[in-house]
Protein backbone atom coordinates (compact mmCIF):
# COMPACT_ATOMS: atom_id res chain seq x y z
CA UNK A 1 0.00 0.00 0.00
CA UNK A 2 2.94 2.38 1.19
CA UNK A 3 4.93 1.15 -2.00
CA UNK A 4 1.89 1.80 -4.43
CA UNK A 5 1.67 5.61 -3.03
CA UNK A 6 4.82 6.23 -3.17
CA UNK A 7 5.03 5.17 -7.09
CA UNK A 8 1.55 7.21 -7.58
CA UNK A 9 2.61 10.52 -5.93
CA UNK A 10 6.04 9.91 -8.21
CA UNK A 11 4.37 9.70 -11.55
CA UNK A 12 1.93 12.80 -10.37
CA UNK A 13 5.34 14.71 -9.89
CA UNK A 14 6.92 13.88 -13.21
CA UNK A 15 3.43 14.07 -15.01
CA UNK A 16 2.25 18.02 -13.47
CA UNK A 17 6.37 18.39 -13.55
CA UNK A 18 5.92 17.70 -17.63
CA UNK A 19 2.59 19.62 -17.97
CA UNK A 20 4.58 22.62 -16.33
CA UNK A 21 7.51 22.84 -18.63
CA UNK A 22 4.67 22.79 -21.62
CA UNK A 23 2.81 25.91 -20.13
CA UNK A 24 6.10 27.53 -19.55
CA UNK A 25 6.64 27.33 -23.32
CA UNK A 26 4.14 30.18 -23.78
CA UNK A 27 4.81 32.48 -20.64
CA UNK A 28 2.81 35.64 -21.89
CA UNK A 29 -0.20 33.15 -22.37
CA UNK A 30 0.29 31.35 -19.39
CA UNK A 31 0.38 34.94 -17.20
CA UNK A 32 -2.78 36.06 -19.22
CA UNK A 33 -4.34 33.09 -18.23
CA UNK A 34 -3.84 32.95 -14.35
CA UNK A 35 -4.41 36.59 -14.66
CA UNK A 36 -7.98 35.81 -15.64
CA UNK A 37 -8.02 33.24 -13.37
CA UNK A 38 -7.68 35.92 -10.80
CA UNK A 39 -9.96 37.89 -11.66
CA UNK A 40 -12.80 35.41 -12.28
CA UNK A 41 -12.51 34.28 -8.89
CA UNK A 42 -12.26 37.95 -7.57
CA UNK A 43 -15.46 38.25 -9.08
CA UNK A 44 -16.94 35.67 -7.06
CA UNK A 45 -15.82 37.99 -3.93
CA UNK A 46 -17.01 41.13 -5.47
CA UNK A 47 -20.42 39.31 -5.62
CA UNK A 48 -20.58 39.26 -1.81
CA UNK A 49 -18.95 42.53 -1.84
CA UNK A 50 -22.21 43.87 -3.64
CA UNK A 51 -24.57 42.23 -1.44
CA UNK A 52 -23.06 43.94 1.46
CA UNK A 53 -22.98 47.22 -0.21
CA UNK A 54 -26.64 47.08 0.32
CA UNK A 55 -27.35 45.26 3.58
CA UNK A 56 -25.01 44.68 6.79
CA UNK A 57 -25.79 41.29 7.54
CA UNK A 58 -26.56 37.68 5.71
CA UNK A 59 -28.24 35.77 7.60
CA UNK A 60 -27.07 37.35 10.37
CA UNK A 61 -23.48 37.32 9.62
CA UNK A 62 -21.31 40.42 9.21
CA UNK A 63 -19.21 40.38 6.16
CA UNK A 64 -15.90 39.88 7.76
CA UNK A 65 -17.75 36.63 8.68
CA UNK A 66 -18.82 35.74 5.79
CA UNK A 67 -15.04 36.63 4.14
CA UNK A 68 -13.72 34.20 6.59
CA UNK A 69 -16.08 31.60 5.45
CA UNK A 70 -15.36 32.36 1.98
CA UNK A 71 -11.31 32.12 2.59
CA UNK A 72 -11.60 28.80 4.20
CA UNK A 73 -13.78 27.39 1.24
CA UNK A 74 -12.10 29.09 -1.95
CA UNK A 75 -8.66 28.34 -0.58
CA UNK A 76 -9.31 24.64 0.49
CA UNK A 77 -11.36 24.01 -2.90
CA UNK A 78 -8.66 25.91 -4.70
CA UNK A 79 -6.07 23.79 -3.41
CA UNK A 80 -8.10 20.48 -4.77
CA UNK A 81 -8.86 22.30 -8.06
CA UNK A 82 -4.89 22.91 -8.65
CA UNK A 83 -4.04 19.03 -7.98
CA UNK A 84 -6.77 17.44 -9.34
CA UNK A 85 -9.17 19.83 -11.11
CA UNK A 86 -8.56 18.61 -14.94
CA UNK A 87 -10.31 15.45 -13.81
CA UNK A 88 -13.25 16.01 -16.15
CA UNK A 89 -10.68 15.25 -18.71
CA UNK A 90 -11.73 11.48 -18.12
CA UNK A 91 -14.62 11.75 -19.96
CA UNK A 92 -13.13 13.08 -23.31
CA UNK A 93 -10.58 10.08 -22.73
CA UNK A 94 -12.96 7.54 -21.86
CA UNK A 95 -15.22 9.05 -25.40
CA UNK A 96 -12.27 9.37 -27.64
CA UNK A 97 -10.55 5.85 -26.27
CA UNK A 98 -6.96 7.07 -25.73
CA UNK A 99 -7.98 6.20 -21.68
CA UNK A 100 -6.42 2.68 -22.74
CA UNK A 101 -3.11 4.42 -23.08
CA UNK A 102 -3.48 4.95 -19.23
CA UNK A 103 -4.37 1.63 -18.54
CA UNK A 104 -1.13 0.20 -19.82
CA UNK A 105 0.86 2.66 -18.35
CA UNK A 106 3.16 1.19 -15.61
CA UNK A 107 2.04 3.81 -13.35
CA UNK A 108 -1.52 4.35 -11.09
CA UNK A 109 -4.05 5.33 -13.33
CA UNK A 110 -5.47 7.82 -10.61
CA UNK A 111 -1.89 9.55 -10.11
CA UNK A 112 -1.54 9.58 -13.99
CA UNK A 113 -5.49 11.28 -14.83
CA UNK A 114 -5.35 13.27 -11.51
CA UNK A 115 -2.04 15.17 -12.92
CA UNK A 116 -3.70 15.02 -16.22
CA UNK A 117 -3.20 18.40 -18.20
CA UNK A 118 -2.13 20.00 -14.79
CA UNK A 119 -2.81 23.64 -14.98
CA UNK A 120 -0.48 25.70 -12.71
CA UNK A 121 -2.81 28.88 -13.41
CA UNK A 122 -5.32 27.27 -11.04
CA UNK A 123 -2.82 28.95 -8.31
CA UNK A 124 -5.08 31.64 -9.07
CA UNK A 125 -7.85 30.57 -6.95
CA UNK A 126 -5.36 29.89 -3.88
CA UNK A 127 -4.13 32.93 -3.85
CA UNK A 128 -7.37 34.90 -4.37
CA UNK A 129 -8.95 32.82 -1.44
CA UNK A 130 -5.99 32.99 0.33
CA UNK A 131 -5.97 37.08 0.15
CA UNK A 132 -9.48 37.41 1.45
CA UNK A 133 -8.67 34.68 4.22
CA UNK A 134 -5.88 36.61 5.68
CA UNK A 135 -8.25 39.72 5.98
CA UNK A 136 -10.98 38.10 7.36
CA UNK A 137 -8.20 36.49 9.85
CA UNK A 138 -7.57 40.15 10.83
CA UNK A 139 -10.81 41.98 10.43
CA UNK A 140 -13.46 39.38 12.14
CA UNK A 141 -12.47 40.25 15.77
CA UNK A 142 -11.88 36.49 16.21
CA UNK A 143 -10.94 35.74 20.39
CA UNK A 144 -7.70 33.83 19.23
CA UNK A 145 -6.85 30.90 21.55
CA UNK A 146 -3.88 28.45 20.71
CA UNK A 147 -6.50 25.79 19.90
CA UNK A 148 -8.21 28.24 17.16
CA UNK A 149 -4.84 28.80 15.70
CA UNK A 150 -4.22 25.18 15.17
CA UNK A 151 -7.62 24.46 13.57
CA UNK A 152 -7.39 26.82 10.86
CA UNK A 153 -4.23 25.04 8.66
CA UNK A 154 -5.79 21.71 10.08
CA UNK A 155 -9.04 22.94 8.55
CA UNK A 156 -7.79 24.37 5.46
CA UNK A 157 -5.96 20.56 4.92
CA UNK A 158 -8.97 18.37 5.46
CA UNK A 159 -11.52 20.86 3.16
CA UNK A 160 -8.90 20.55 0.39
CA UNK A 161 -9.03 16.43 0.93
CA UNK A 162 -12.96 16.49 1.26
CA UNK A 163 -12.72 18.56 -1.82
CA UNK A 164 -10.51 16.36 -3.53
CA UNK A 165 -12.27 13.03 -2.31
CA UNK A 166 -15.56 15.11 -4.58
CA UNK A 167 -13.38 15.04 -7.70
CA UNK A 168 -12.18 11.21 -7.11
CA UNK A 169 -15.60 10.59 -6.70
CA UNK A 170 -17.22 12.50 -9.40
CA UNK A 171 -14.29 10.80 -12.50
CA UNK A 172 -15.65 7.46 -11.10
CA UNK A 173 -18.72 8.48 -11.78
CA UNK A 174 -18.13 9.09 -15.45
CA UNK A 175 -16.96 5.60 -16.02
CA UNK A 176 -20.82 5.71 -15.63
CA UNK A 177 -21.69 8.55 -17.48
CA UNK A 178 -19.92 9.84 -19.88
CA UNK A 179 -20.92 12.45 -21.18
CA UNK A 180 -22.71 13.82 -18.07
CA UNK A 181 -19.78 15.20 -16.60
CA UNK A 182 -21.22 18.29 -15.92
CA UNK A 183 -22.95 16.50 -12.98
CA UNK A 184 -19.84 16.48 -10.81
CA UNK A 185 -19.69 20.60 -10.98
CA UNK A 186 -23.07 20.38 -8.78
CA UNK A 187 -20.99 19.00 -6.14
CA UNK A 188 -17.73 20.89 -6.76
CA UNK A 189 -18.74 24.15 -7.70
CA UNK A 190 -21.61 24.47 -6.10
CA UNK A 191 -20.42 23.00 -2.99
CA UNK A 192 -17.21 25.90 -2.88
CA UNK A 193 -20.16 28.56 -3.92
CA UNK A 194 -22.86 27.60 -0.98
CA UNK A 195 -19.67 26.80 1.84
CA UNK A 196 -19.12 30.81 1.16
CA UNK A 197 -22.36 31.86 2.22
CA UNK A 198 -23.56 31.19 6.53
CA UNK A 199 -25.22 28.36 7.23
CA UNK A 200 -28.04 30.28 8.65
CA UNK A 201 -29.11 31.54 5.43
CA UNK A 202 -30.20 28.04 4.09
CA UNK A 203 -33.21 25.88 4.99
CA UNK A 204 -32.54 23.31 7.91
CA UNK A 205 -33.30 20.26 5.40
CA UNK A 206 -30.83 21.69 3.03
CA UNK A 207 -27.83 22.19 5.73
CA UNK A 208 -28.64 18.12 7.24
CA UNK A 209 -27.98 17.43 3.30
CA UNK A 210 -24.95 18.62 3.29
CA UNK A 211 -23.84 17.77 6.47
CA UNK A 212 -24.84 14.21 7.01
CA UNK A 213 -24.96 13.20 3.29
CA UNK A 214 -22.74 14.93 1.29
CA UNK A 215 -20.46 16.46 5.07
CA UNK A 216 -19.45 19.34 2.92
CA UNK A 217 -20.18 21.82 5.98
CA UNK A 218 -17.03 20.26 7.46
CA UNK A 219 -15.05 22.03 5.19
CA UNK A 220 -15.94 25.11 6.78
CA UNK A 221 -19.58 25.76 8.29
CA UNK A 222 -18.74 23.56 11.70
CA UNK A 223 -14.98 24.61 12.60
CA UNK A 224 -15.59 28.04 11.58
CA UNK A 225 -18.54 28.54 14.09
CA UNK A 226 -16.13 27.18 16.71
CA UNK A 227 -13.55 29.94 15.34
CA UNK A 228 -15.54 32.55 15.59
CA UNK A 229 -17.74 31.49 18.75
CA UNK A 230 -21.38 31.19 17.16
CA UNK A 231 -23.62 28.39 17.80
CA UNK A 232 -22.94 24.95 15.32
CA UNK A 233 -25.06 24.44 12.70
CA UNK A 234 -27.72 21.73 13.41
CA UNK A 235 -26.48 21.67 17.60
CA UNK A 236 -23.63 19.36 16.57
CA UNK A 237 -21.74 18.59 19.66
CA UNK A 238 -18.89 21.10 20.78
CA UNK A 239 -16.26 17.83 19.26
CA UNK A 240 -17.54 18.65 16.10
CA UNK A 241 -15.22 21.39 15.20
CA UNK A 242 -12.61 18.89 15.64
CA UNK A 243 -13.90 16.00 13.77
CA UNK A 244 -12.91 17.98 9.85
CA UNK A 245 -9.56 15.66 9.49
CA UNK A 246 -11.67 11.96 10.31
CA UNK A 247 -14.66 13.36 8.11
CA UNK A 248 -11.84 13.40 5.26
CA UNK A 249 -10.13 10.18 6.01
CA UNK A 250 -13.31 8.67 5.63
CA UNK A 251 -14.28 10.66 2.33
CA UNK A 252 -11.28 9.63 0.76
CA UNK A 253 -11.79 6.06 1.74
CA UNK A 254 -15.32 5.97 0.22
CA UNK A 255 -13.96 8.01 -2.85
CA UNK A 256 -11.11 5.42 -3.65
CA UNK A 257 -13.52 2.59 -3.56
CA UNK A 258 -15.40 4.24 -5.83
CA UNK A 259 -12.31 4.52 -8.27
CA UNK A 260 -11.71 1.41 -7.80
CA UNK A 261 -15.21 0.04 -8.75
CA UNK A 262 -15.46 2.53 -11.71
CA UNK A 263 -11.92 1.58 -13.19
CA UNK A 264 -13.05 -2.52 -13.00
CA UNK A 265 -16.47 -1.55 -14.61
CA UNK A 266 -14.43 0.21 -17.41
CA UNK A 267 -15.16 -0.91 -21.14
CA UNK A 268 -12.85 0.43 -23.66
CA UNK A 269 -14.54 2.12 -26.94
CA UNK A 270 -12.34 -0.43 -29.16
CA UNK A 271 -11.76 1.89 -31.75
CA UNK B 1 -33.59 26.52 -52.40
CA UNK B 2 -35.65 29.07 -50.90
CA UNK B 3 -33.50 31.65 -48.78
CA UNK B 4 -35.47 31.75 -45.67
CA UNK B 5 -35.53 27.53 -46.27
CA UNK B 6 -31.61 27.48 -46.06
CA UNK B 7 -31.43 29.08 -42.81
CA UNK B 8 -34.32 27.06 -41.34
CA UNK B 9 -32.30 24.36 -42.64
CA UNK B 10 -29.42 25.25 -40.68
CA UNK B 11 -31.36 26.31 -37.26
CA UNK B 12 -33.34 22.81 -37.41
CA UNK B 13 -29.00 21.41 -37.39
CA UNK B 14 -28.12 23.45 -34.98
CA UNK B 15 -30.98 22.15 -32.72
CA UNK B 16 -30.54 18.74 -33.79
CA UNK B 17 -26.49 18.66 -32.74
CA UNK B 18 -27.22 20.04 -29.21
CA UNK B 19 -29.79 17.39 -29.00
CA UNK B 20 -28.00 14.56 -29.76
CA UNK B 21 -25.87 14.98 -26.06
CA UNK B 22 -29.25 13.58 -24.07
CA UNK B 23 -26.41 12.83 -20.65
CA UNK B 24 -25.11 15.98 -21.22
CA UNK B 25 -28.06 17.25 -21.44
CA UNK B 26 -30.04 15.96 -18.22
CA UNK B 27 -26.57 16.44 -16.49
CA UNK B 28 -26.79 20.52 -17.28
CA UNK B 29 -30.35 20.29 -16.04
CA UNK B 30 -29.04 18.89 -12.74
CA UNK B 31 -26.23 21.39 -12.10
CA UNK B 32 -28.35 24.45 -13.13
CA UNK B 33 -31.20 23.05 -10.62
CA UNK B 34 -28.40 22.42 -8.22
CA UNK B 35 -26.98 26.18 -8.63
CA UNK B 36 -30.60 27.33 -8.76
CA UNK B 37 -31.43 26.16 -5.20
CA UNK B 38 -28.18 27.83 -3.81
CA UNK B 39 -28.58 31.04 -5.43
CA UNK B 40 -32.56 31.18 -4.16
CA UNK B 41 -31.35 30.80 -0.22
CA UNK B 42 -28.95 33.47 -0.49
CA UNK B 43 -31.57 35.69 -2.09
CA UNK B 44 -34.35 34.54 0.16
CA UNK B 45 -31.46 36.05 2.92
CA UNK B 46 -30.58 39.38 1.32
CA UNK B 47 -34.29 40.13 0.68
CA UNK B 48 -35.24 39.29 4.19
CA UNK B 49 -32.33 41.59 5.27
CA UNK B 50 -33.87 44.25 3.02
CA UNK B 51 -37.15 44.08 1.39
CA UNK B 52 -37.51 45.28 -2.38
CA UNK B 53 -33.83 45.54 -2.76
CA UNK B 54 -33.77 46.77 -6.42
CA UNK B 55 -37.42 47.12 -6.70
CA UNK B 56 -38.28 43.42 -5.94
CA UNK B 57 -39.72 42.04 -3.43
CA UNK B 58 -39.14 38.08 -2.52
CA UNK B 59 -41.02 36.64 -5.14
CA UNK B 60 -39.52 38.37 -7.75
CA UNK B 61 -36.10 37.88 -7.01
CA UNK B 62 -36.86 34.12 -6.31
CA UNK B 63 -37.93 34.32 -9.97
CA UNK B 64 -35.42 36.34 -10.88
CA UNK B 65 -32.97 33.82 -9.95
CA UNK B 66 -34.85 30.70 -11.58
CA UNK B 67 -35.41 32.94 -14.89
CA UNK B 68 -31.66 32.78 -14.93
CA UNK B 69 -30.61 29.54 -14.60
CA UNK B 70 -33.47 28.58 -17.26
CA UNK B 71 -31.56 31.36 -19.31
CA UNK B 72 -28.34 30.46 -18.38
CA UNK B 73 -27.53 27.87 -21.40
CA UNK B 74 -30.09 29.25 -24.40
CA UNK B 75 -27.93 32.22 -23.88
CA UNK B 76 -24.86 30.92 -23.58
CA UNK B 77 -24.40 33.40 -20.79
CA UNK B 78 -20.61 32.08 -20.03
CA UNK B 79 -20.05 30.86 -23.48
CA UNK B 80 -20.08 27.70 -24.96
CA UNK B 81 -22.33 28.08 -27.98
CA UNK B 82 -22.02 28.16 -31.48
CA UNK B 83 -18.57 30.98 -30.88
CA UNK B 84 -16.62 27.95 -29.32
CA UNK B 85 -17.04 25.86 -33.09
CA UNK B 86 -16.61 29.13 -34.63
CA UNK B 87 -13.16 29.76 -32.65
CA UNK B 88 -11.72 26.50 -33.45
CA UNK B 89 -12.84 26.54 -36.96
CA UNK B 90 -10.91 29.95 -37.87
CA UNK B 91 -7.81 28.26 -35.60
CA UNK B 92 -7.72 25.01 -37.57
CA UNK B 93 -8.77 26.89 -40.90
CA UNK B 94 -12.03 24.84 -41.62
CA UNK B 95 -13.48 28.64 -41.85
CA UNK B 96 -12.26 28.17 -45.40
CA UNK B 97 -14.56 25.80 -46.24
CA UNK B 98 -17.35 27.62 -44.74
CA UNK B 99 -15.97 31.07 -46.87
CA UNK B 100 -16.73 29.24 -49.80
CA UNK B 101 -20.58 28.11 -49.18
CA UNK B 102 -23.18 29.50 -50.93
CA UNK B 103 -24.03 31.23 -47.78
CA UNK B 104 -23.82 34.25 -44.99
CA UNK B 105 -21.38 33.50 -42.82
CA UNK B 106 -22.92 35.94 -40.29
CA UNK B 107 -26.31 34.56 -40.89
CA UNK B 108 -25.20 30.45 -41.24
CA UNK B 109 -23.49 30.79 -37.68
CA UNK B 110 -26.80 33.28 -36.45
CA UNK B 111 -29.13 30.44 -37.62
CA UNK B 112 -27.06 27.65 -36.15
CA UNK B 113 -26.92 29.16 -32.93
CA UNK B 114 -30.45 29.95 -32.77
CA UNK B 115 -31.41 26.44 -33.27
CA UNK B 116 -29.14 25.73 -30.80
CA UNK B 117 -30.57 28.48 -28.07
CA UNK B 118 -34.04 26.94 -28.95
CA UNK B 119 -32.88 23.22 -27.77
CA UNK B 120 -31.11 24.74 -24.75
CA UNK B 121 -34.39 26.59 -23.73
CA UNK B 122 -36.60 23.48 -24.39
CA UNK B 123 -34.41 21.08 -22.75
CA UNK B 124 -32.50 21.97 -20.49
CA UNK B 125 -33.90 25.80 -19.64
CA UNK B 126 -37.71 24.74 -18.60
CA UNK B 127 -36.80 21.64 -16.38
CA UNK B 128 -35.10 23.84 -13.21
CA UNK B 129 -37.62 26.93 -13.91
CA UNK B 130 -40.60 24.35 -13.20
CA UNK B 131 -38.64 23.01 -9.99
CA UNK B 132 -38.42 26.23 -9.39
CA UNK B 133 -42.02 27.64 -9.70
CA UNK B 134 -42.88 23.86 -7.72
CA UNK B 135 -40.88 24.55 -4.36
CA UNK B 136 -40.61 28.28 -4.18
CA UNK B 137 -42.56 30.81 -4.03
CA UNK B 138 -42.66 32.42 -7.62
CA UNK B 139 -43.83 36.11 -9.22
CA UNK B 140 -44.95 34.74 -12.77
CA UNK B 141 -47.60 36.99 -14.70
CA UNK B 142 -51.07 35.47 -15.50
CA UNK B 143 -51.93 37.18 -18.56
CA UNK B 144 -51.01 35.94 -22.02
CA UNK B 145 -49.99 39.31 -23.18
CA UNK B 146 -46.93 39.34 -20.72
CA UNK B 147 -45.88 35.80 -21.56
CA UNK B 148 -46.13 36.87 -25.10
CA UNK B 149 -43.61 40.11 -24.93
CA UNK B 150 -41.63 38.30 -22.47
CA UNK B 151 -40.87 35.81 -25.69
CA UNK B 152 -40.60 38.93 -27.88
CA UNK B 153 -37.65 39.96 -25.14
CA UNK B 154 -36.35 36.69 -25.32
CA UNK B 155 -35.86 36.47 -28.90
CA UNK B 156 -33.87 39.87 -29.14
CA UNK B 157 -31.57 38.58 -25.54
CA UNK B 158 -30.76 35.60 -27.97
CA UNK B 159 -29.56 38.20 -31.09
CA UNK B 160 -27.67 40.25 -28.57
CA UNK B 161 -26.49 37.40 -27.10
CA UNK B 162 -25.31 36.11 -30.19
CA UNK B 163 -23.65 39.39 -31.45
CA UNK B 164 -21.78 39.74 -28.38
CA UNK B 165 -20.28 36.03 -28.63
CA UNK B 166 -19.59 36.87 -32.56
CA UNK B 167 -17.83 39.52 -32.61
CA UNK B 168 -15.83 38.01 -29.66
CA UNK B 169 -15.16 34.56 -31.95
CA UNK B 170 -13.72 36.71 -34.66
CA UNK B 171 -11.03 38.14 -32.67
CA UNK B 172 -9.32 34.83 -33.18
CA UNK B 173 -8.91 35.90 -36.78
CA UNK B 174 -5.80 38.29 -35.07
CA UNK B 175 -5.64 36.37 -32.07
CA UNK B 176 -5.30 32.52 -33.53
CA UNK B 177 -6.09 31.20 -30.13
CA UNK B 178 -9.44 31.47 -28.36
CA UNK B 179 -8.47 30.57 -25.08
CA UNK B 180 -8.38 33.88 -23.76
CA UNK B 181 -11.17 35.25 -25.79
CA UNK B 182 -13.74 32.60 -23.90
CA UNK B 183 -12.20 33.49 -20.89
CA UNK B 184 -13.23 36.94 -20.97
CA UNK B 185 -16.48 35.75 -21.94
CA UNK B 186 -16.91 34.08 -19.55
CA UNK B 187 -16.04 36.47 -16.67
CA UNK B 188 -17.45 39.29 -18.38
CA UNK B 189 -21.21 37.25 -19.23
CA UNK B 190 -21.83 36.08 -15.80
CA UNK B 191 -20.90 39.66 -14.05
CA UNK B 192 -22.34 41.80 -16.95
CA UNK B 193 -25.65 39.79 -16.97
CA UNK B 194 -26.00 39.59 -13.73
CA UNK B 195 -25.88 35.81 -13.42
CA UNK B 196 -24.89 36.18 -9.94
CA UNK B 197 -26.92 39.56 -8.49
CA UNK B 198 -29.43 41.66 -10.54
CA UNK B 199 -27.96 44.57 -12.20
CA UNK B 200 -30.77 46.93 -10.50
CA UNK B 201 -29.28 45.89 -7.30
CA UNK B 202 -25.86 46.90 -8.24
CA UNK B 203 -25.17 50.46 -6.30
CA UNK B 204 -24.31 54.06 -7.45
CA UNK B 205 -22.70 55.17 -10.90
CA UNK B 206 -21.63 51.57 -11.60
CA UNK B 207 -24.64 50.60 -11.41
CA UNK B 208 -25.97 53.11 -14.08
CA UNK B 209 -23.34 51.94 -16.11
CA UNK B 210 -23.73 48.02 -15.95
CA UNK B 211 -27.34 48.41 -16.78
CA UNK B 212 -26.56 49.92 -19.81
CA UNK B 213 -24.44 47.81 -21.25
CA UNK B 214 -25.10 45.41 -23.92
CA UNK B 215 -25.22 42.57 -21.13
CA UNK B 216 -28.19 44.15 -19.52
CA UNK B 217 -29.98 42.76 -22.88
CA UNK B 218 -29.71 39.61 -21.65
CA UNK B 219 -31.16 38.32 -18.44
CA UNK B 220 -32.02 41.57 -16.81
CA UNK B 221 -34.00 43.12 -19.59
CA UNK B 222 -36.42 39.87 -20.31
CA UNK B 223 -36.66 39.56 -16.72
CA UNK B 224 -37.96 42.90 -15.75
CA UNK B 225 -40.53 42.25 -18.72
CA UNK B 226 -41.62 39.20 -17.35
CA UNK B 227 -41.87 41.03 -13.86
CA UNK B 228 -43.86 43.65 -15.47
CA UNK B 229 -41.22 46.47 -13.64
CA UNK B 230 -40.54 47.98 -17.06
CA UNK B 231 -42.24 49.66 -19.91
CA UNK B 232 -42.32 47.27 -23.04
CA UNK B 233 -41.19 50.45 -25.64
CA UNK B 234 -38.42 50.98 -23.99
CA UNK B 235 -37.35 47.28 -22.84
CA UNK B 236 -37.65 46.56 -26.41
CA UNK B 237 -36.08 49.65 -27.76
CA UNK B 238 -32.98 48.90 -25.87
CA UNK B 239 -32.71 45.59 -27.02
CA UNK B 240 -33.01 46.12 -30.52
CA UNK B 241 -30.65 48.69 -30.51
CA UNK B 242 -27.92 46.87 -29.05
CA UNK B 243 -28.72 43.57 -31.08
CA UNK B 244 -28.31 45.74 -34.47
CA UNK B 245 -25.16 47.59 -33.41
CA UNK B 246 -23.84 44.43 -32.16
CA UNK B 247 -24.47 42.34 -35.13
CA UNK B 248 -23.35 45.55 -37.55
CA UNK B 249 -19.81 45.72 -36.06
CA UNK B 250 -20.20 41.94 -36.81
CA UNK B 251 -20.75 42.61 -40.41
CA UNK B 252 -17.73 45.00 -40.33
CA UNK B 253 -15.24 42.88 -38.29
CA UNK B 254 -16.24 40.08 -40.48
CA UNK B 255 -15.31 41.80 -43.93
CA UNK B 256 -12.08 42.92 -42.38
CA UNK B 257 -11.33 39.44 -41.24
CA UNK B 258 -12.04 37.71 -44.09
CA UNK B 259 -10.11 40.13 -46.60
CA UNK B 260 -7.21 39.27 -44.71
CA UNK B 261 -8.00 35.53 -44.12
CA UNK B 262 -5.00 32.79 -44.84
CA UNK B 263 -5.73 29.48 -44.26
CA UNK B 264 -2.98 27.01 -43.57
CA UNK B 265 -1.44 24.62 -45.65
CA UNK B 266 -2.01 20.97 -45.34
Amino acid sequence: MGERAREGLRAYRLIAAMWMRSTMMYRTSFALTMAGNLLVTGLDFATILLMFSRVDSLGGWSLPEVAFLYGLSATAFGFADLVLGSMDVLGTRIRDGSFDMLLVRPAPVLAQIGADHFALRRLGRVVQGAVVLGWALVSAGIDWTPAKVLLVPLMLGAGAAIFCALFVAGAAFQFLAQDAAEVQNSFTYGGTTLLQYPPTVFGKDFVRGVTFLLPLAFVNWVPAAYVLGRPYPLRLPAWAAWSPPLVAVVCCALAGLAWRAGLRAYRSTGS
Amino acid sequence: MGVGRLYTAVAAGGFRRYATYRAATAAGVFTNTAFGIILVYTYLALWDEKPHLGGYDQAQAVTYVWLGQCLFATLAISGGGVEKDLMERIRTGAIAIDLYRPADLQLWWLSTDLGRSLFQLLGRGVIPFLVGAVFFPMALPVDAGTWAAFLVALLLAMLVSFGIRYLLALSVFWLLDGMGVSQVLAITGIFFSGMSLPLNVFPGAFGEVVRFLPWAAQLQVPADVLLGETGLTRAFAFQAAWAAALLTAGRLLQSAATRRVVVQGG
